[in-house]
């Protein structure tokens, strides 16, 4: 049980690293809306999904309009649905309060992380909170301090912090390649979702990429076979 | 430190819509009986959102931020986690001061 807590652990420094200049970037501009750092604090802690964050942030005014950041942090975080779906069946060992649990902090980094080590091992609840416990302390003290320090920090653009999460993510794809059929995927799903954020804005272009790049993926699929009768033959 | 009553409905309201989310799959695991075409598509989902969420940055931003991602994925191919990380950020960097 302690491998499995260390194994995650050091699994999830990569992302924990990358989560920090955003955490503190998160915090800024919260600040700059007017939430005060407790405000942060309380929102970091309960929602928990950065991508729903920046977003509330973008759409928050006094007093804050309730219903478009409820509906915008649900679409967002469709794509949980999807994913704790995925994750589920790989949690045998897990009782359902360590699932309850487990899942309130499930986010795109742990869970990647979880889906690849459920390829190759047993996925353990020990593992999982030592993938989850150190990022949501991460993710809570970094927004935080970000909200504390606020402005003074300076445009977090000039050392390219705005784009560790890109990267990790490009990086995380990688370790879910599978050929012909992934290719179509992230064609689909990147072309589909950078056109529908230019043209309809986010959160929409999250739920438009994910759906066509499930669509290519399934009709990539479908063609399997026969390309691998083509190739087959001289 | 303050906490706005309105603003904590609203940041409650947000927290039970991403949980109610998080567990959905929960629910939804057990009755999925997939072919495997269907099995294909639902392995797709991970590479799937993850593009999803970062296309608009890499490829709706502007040059230097493409031209990084198109290096992160080269780097990606041979490199560890933390590797790629580096390398993007400081590619990032390089093409916003030339481009």
């Amino acid at each position: 049980m302690r491998h499995d807590l260390r194994m995650g652990l050091g699994d999830i420094w990569p992302a924990m690293l990358a989560a920090v200049p955003i955490g503190f970037l998160f915090g800024a501009l919260a600040a700059a809306k007017g939430l005060s750092p407790l405000e942060v604090l309380v929102m970091s802690a309960l929602v928990f999904a950065g991508g729903a964050q920046f977003a509330a942030v973008e759409l928050w005014t006094t007093p804050a309009p309730i219903f478009a950041l409820v509906f915008s942090t649900l679409l967002i975080n469709a794509r949980h649905v999807l994913m704790s779906a995925s994750l589920a069946p790989k949690l045998g060992g897990f009782s359902l309060g360590q699932k309850l649990a487990g899942l309130y902090y499930m986010a795109d980094e742990n869970w990647a992380l979880a889906e690849k080590r459920a390829r190759t091992h047993r996925l353990t609840p020990a593992y999982w909170f030592g993938l989850t416990v150190p990022f949501m302390l991460c993710w809570l003290m970094t927004s935080t301090l970000g909200a504390t320090i606020g402005a003074a920090m300076g445009d977090p653009r000039r050392l390219g912090a705005d784009f560790a999460f890109t990267a990790l993510f490009i990086a995380l794809v990688a370790a879910f390649w599978k050929g012909r059929v992934t290719f179509w995927t992230v064609a689909a799903a990147g072309i589909a979702s950078a056109l529908t954020y230019r043209l309809a804005g986010p959160p929409w272009h999250v739920l438009a990429g994910a759906a066509c790049g499930l669509l290519a993926a399934w009709i990539a699929a479908g063609t399997e076979p026969a390309a691998v009768a083509e190739e087959a033959t001289p | 430190m303050t906490l706005d009553p309105i603003n904590l409905l609203a940041i409650l309201g947000m927290a039970i819509a991403t949980y109610a989310t998080r567990i959905a799959g929960l629910a939804l695991a057990g009755r999925l009986d997939l072919s495997p075409r269907a099995q294909a598509a639902f392995d797709a989902i991970p590479p799937a959102v993850l593009i999803a969420v970062i296309a608009p940055s890499a490829l709706a931003t502007g040059w230097p931020e493409t031209g990084a991602a198109a290096i992160a994925a080269l780097a990606a191919t041979r490199l560890p986690l933390l590797a790629v990380v580096a390398v993007g950020v400081v590619a990032v960097v390089a093409l916003r001061a030339v481009m």
